[in-house]
C-alpha cells in the first residue's frame, strides 16, 4: 500500500471510530430522554389530587395511590432506620478498629458482592426466615428485606468516607488521651458526616424503587393498612400489578405511580451527589 | 497508684469530662469506664461487620434449606430437564437458565461496545465542560428503578419492536439459513430479544462509568508518547488505552453481567414467561428471576415452591461467581493504582 493510501485508511478508521463513539453517546443520552420523556408524558396526564387522597380502586373505576404511597413511606423509613445503624457500625469497624484486619478484607469482598446481588434472592431469603415461619406475609418481612439491601450500601459509603478522614485528626485526639470510641464519634463521624449522609440517601433511593424483594414479603394490600404485621401495599408492587392488568384505569395509575417513584429516586440521588461533590469527585 | 506514664494527658481527658482530677479512686474508675466503653464499642462494630458475613451465610443456608425438597426429588435432572409442569409436579430448570444466559448475552453484546465507545468519547473526545454533565446523565440511567424500565419496555418498546423492527428482521433474514431460525415465529413484541435490549440499557451505565474511570487512570504520558509518534485518536485508544485498562474494563463488564443476570422486574414485564427453549430470539421465554417473580406467590404445593427456591439458589450461585470475579479484577486494578 502506498504511503498516502496508508494515511488515508488510518484517517478513515479514525473518523469511523470517532463517529461511532459520538453516535453511542447520542444513543445513551437519547434513551434517557426517551424513557424520562414518556414517563413524564404518561405520568403527568394522570396526575391529580385524587392520586394522593384516594385508595387504590377496584378494577374499572377511578381512584388514587394513597395506600401504596403511605406503605412505601413506612417500609422505606423503617428499613432505613433498621439498616443504617448496622451499616454504619460495620463500616466503622472496617475503617477504624480493623482497618488492616483480615476480617475487614473478607467483609469488604462479601459486602461488595451483596451490593450487586439479585434483590429477588433477598426476597426469597426473607420469605424463608420470616414469612414461612410466621405463616403470613407482613410489613415486617418487607422491612427486613429492604434493610438487607440498605446495609451493603451504607457499609460501603461509611467505610469509604471514614478512610478519607485524615489520620492526623485522630492522632491529635489520641495525644489528648481520648478513648478510641470518643474519637470515632466526635472526630471521625463529624468529619465524614456529609459523605455518610450521602450513603444513606443513596440507600433510600435504591430501596424506594425496589420491587422484587417486596413481592413475597410485604406482598400487597388493596386497602388502607398501617398494621405492619399484615400484608402492606407499596408503590413499586402496585405499579407491577396495575401495569400488567388489562384495565385502562389501573395502567394509568401505574404510570402515575412510576412517575412519582422516579421523581423521588432521582431527586434523592441528585441531592446525594450534590452533598458528596465538595468532598469527593464522583 | 499504678503508673501508666500518661497521667497528665489522662487528666486533660478527665477534665474534659468534668471529672475531679485530684481523686485517685474516681480517676481510676473513670479510666476503667472509658476502657470498658471502648471495648464495648469495638465489639459492637466488629459484631456488625461479622453480621454482613452472617447475612451472606444465612442467604445460602436458607436457599439450600428451601430447595432441599426439589434437590432430593429431582437430583441433577433438575439442571437438565425442560419440563415445568405444576400439575404433574415435574420441574426442570434448563429453560429459565437458558433464558437468563441468552438475555444477558444479548445485553452484553449491545452494552459492551456502546459502553466502551461512550467511555472513549467521555475521556478522549468530549469537551471538558461537557464531561461531567454527560457522565452524570448516563449514570442517571442507573438510578432509574428497574420497574420503570419494565413498564416502559412493556408499553413503549415492545409495541414498537412488534410493529416496526421484528417484521423487518423476519423479512430480511427469513431466507437466510441460521438467521431465519434466530428470527422465526410471529412478532409478539415481548420476548427474549426485547428483554435483552432492556437489560442492555440498564447495564450500560455500570459498564460506562467503570470503563471511563479506568480509561481516565491511564497515565497521560503513555498517550502523549503515542500521539507524539503520530498515532490517531483511535490508534491511541485501541493500542494504548484499552490494553492498559484491560483488567478494569473486564471487571466493569463482569459487574454489568452480574446485574443483567439477576435483574428481575424489567425482564418480568417483557419476557413473556414461557417455560420452553426456542431457537428464535423473538419468541417468548423466561429467566430465573422472572419465573420466581411471576410464580412464587401463586405456587401451590411444597415441591413447586421448593423448585422455585432452587432456581433462586442457582441464580445466586451464578451471580456470586460472576460478581466475585468482577470484584477480584477491580480490586487488582485499585491496588495497581494505589501503589
Amino acid at each position: 500500500m502506498s504511503v498516502t493510501g496508508l494515511y488515508a485508511s488510518r484517517r478513515r478508521s479514525n473518523t469511523i471510530a470517532i463517529t461511532l463513539s459520538v453516535a453511542a453517546t447520542v444513543i445513551g443520552l437519547g434513551w434517557l430522554v426517551l424513557i424520562l420523556g414518556v414517563l413524564f408524558w404518561e405520568g403527568f396526564s394522570g396526575l391529580s389530587l385524587a392520586v394522593f387522597t384516594e385508595m387504590t380502586p377496584p378494577p374499572g373505576s377511578a381512584g388514587g395511590l394513597l395506600n401504596p404511597i403511605m406503605g412505601s413511606l413506612m417500609l422505606t423509613t423503617l428499613a432505613v432506620l433498621l439498616g443504617t445503624p448496622i451499616g454504619i457500625l460495620a463500616g466503622t469497624y472496617m475503617a477504624e478498629y480493623g482497618r488492616h484486619a483480615r476480617l475487614t478484607q473478607v467483609v469488604r469482598f462479601i459486602n461488595d458482592i451483596l451490593l450487586s446481588a439479585p434483590s429477588i434472592v433477598i426476597g426469597l431469603f426473607v420469605y424463608e426466615i420470616m414469612v414461612y415461619p410466621m405463616g403470613h406475609f407482613s410489613g415486617y418481612a418487607g422491612i427486613v428485606a429492604l434493610a438487607l439491601i440498605v446495609i451493603p450500601v451504607v457499609v460501603r459509603t461509611t467505610e469509604d468516607m471514614l478512610i478519607l478522614v485524615p489520620t492526623t485528626l485522630r492522632e491529635a485526639a489520641f495525644a489528648l488521651g481520648m478513648p478510641r470510641y470518643r474519637i470515632i464519634m466526635h472526630i471521625s463521624y463529624r468529619a465524614a458526616r456529609a459523605g455518610m449522609l450521602t450513603g444513606v440517601l443513596l440507600a433510600v433511593a435504591r430501596i424506594s424503587g425496589e420491587t422484587a424483594p417486596l413481592l413475597f414479603t410485604a406482598l400487597n394490600n388493596q386497602f388502607w393498612n398501617t398494621n405492619l404485621n399484615a400484608p402492606i401495599s407499596s408503590l413499586p408492587v402496585v405499579i407491577f400489578q396495575f401495569a400488567l392488568s388489562p384495565y385502562k384505569d389501573w395502567q394509568q395509575l401505574a404510570w402515575t405511580g412510576a412517575l412519582i417513584t422516579t421523581i423521588a429516586v432521582l431527586a434523592l440521588s441528585i441531592i446525594a451527589r450534590a452533598l458528596a461533590a465538595p468532598g469527593k469527585q464522583t | 497508684m499504678p503508673s501508666t506514664g500518661r497521667e497528665p494527658v489522662v487528666d486533660v481527658a478527665l477534665q474534659g469530662q468534668g471529672a475531679f482530677t485530684g481523686d485517685t479512686v474516681a480517676r481510676q474508675r473513670t479510666l476503667a469506664k472509658l476502657k470498658f466503653s471502648d471495648r464495648a464499642f469495638h465489639n459492637l462494630t466488629r459484631g456488625a461487620a461479622i453480621l454482613v458475613l452472617v447475612i451472606l451465610g444465612g442467604v445460602i443456608v436458607a436457599l439450600v434449606h428451601g430447595s432441599w425438597l426439589a434437590i432430593t426429588t429431582f437430583g441433577l435432572d433438575f439442571l437438565t430437564t425442560q419440563s415445568w409442569n405444576p400439575v404433574t409436579e415435574k420441574f426442570g430448570a434448563i429453560a429459565p437458565i437458558y433464558g437468563t444466559l441468552v438475555t444477558s448475552l444479548i445485553a452484553m453484546l449491545i452494552a459492551v461496545p456502546l459502553g466502551l465507545l461512550i467511555a472513549l468519547f467521555l475521556t478522549e473526545l468530549c469537551p471538558m465542560s461537557l464531561r461531567r454533565p454527560i457522565g452524570i446523565a448516563i449514570e442517571l440511567l442507573a438510578g432509574i428503578p428497574s420497574i420503570i424500565y419494565g413498564i416502559w419496555g412493556l408499553f413503549i418498546l415492545a409495541p414498537f419492536l412488534q410493529v416496526h423492527v421484528q417484521p423487518a428482521l423476519i423479512g430480511a433474514f427469513g431466507n437466510v439459513p441460521i438467521l431465519s431460525t434466530l428470527f422465526a415465529g410471529p412478532p409478539y413484541g415481548i420476548g427474549v430479544l426485547t428483554a435483552g435490549l432492556i437489560l442492555a440499557i440498564m447495564v450500560l451505565p455500570f459498564i460506562t462509568s467503570i470503563t471511563r474511570d479506568v480509561f481516565e487512570a491511564v497515565p497521560p504520558v503513555l498517550k502523549e508518547a503515542a500521539f507524539g509518534l503520530g498515532c490517531t485518536t483511535w490508534e491511541v485508544s485501541r493500542r494504548v488505552v484499552l490494553p492498559y485498562a484491560r483488567v478494569g474494563v473486564i471487571g466493569g463488564v463482569m459487574l454489568g453481567l452480574g446485574r443483567a443476570l439477576g435483574e428481575t422486574m424489567a425482564v418480568t414485564f417483557v419476557i413473556g414467561n414461557a417455560h420452553k427453549i426456542s431457537a428464535s430470539i423473538i419468541a417468548p421465554g423466561t429467566t430465573i428471576s422472572a419465573s420466581i417473580a411471576n410464580e412464587f406467590t401463586e405456587a401451590v404445593g411444597d415441591i413447586y415452591t421448593s423448585s422455585l427456591i432452587a432456581l433462586g439458589l442457582i441464580l445466586f450461585v451464578i451471580t456470586f461467581i460472576v460478581l466475585a470475579i468482577a470484584r477480584y479484577l477491580l480490586a487488582r486494578v485499585e491496588r495497581k493504582l494505589g501503589s
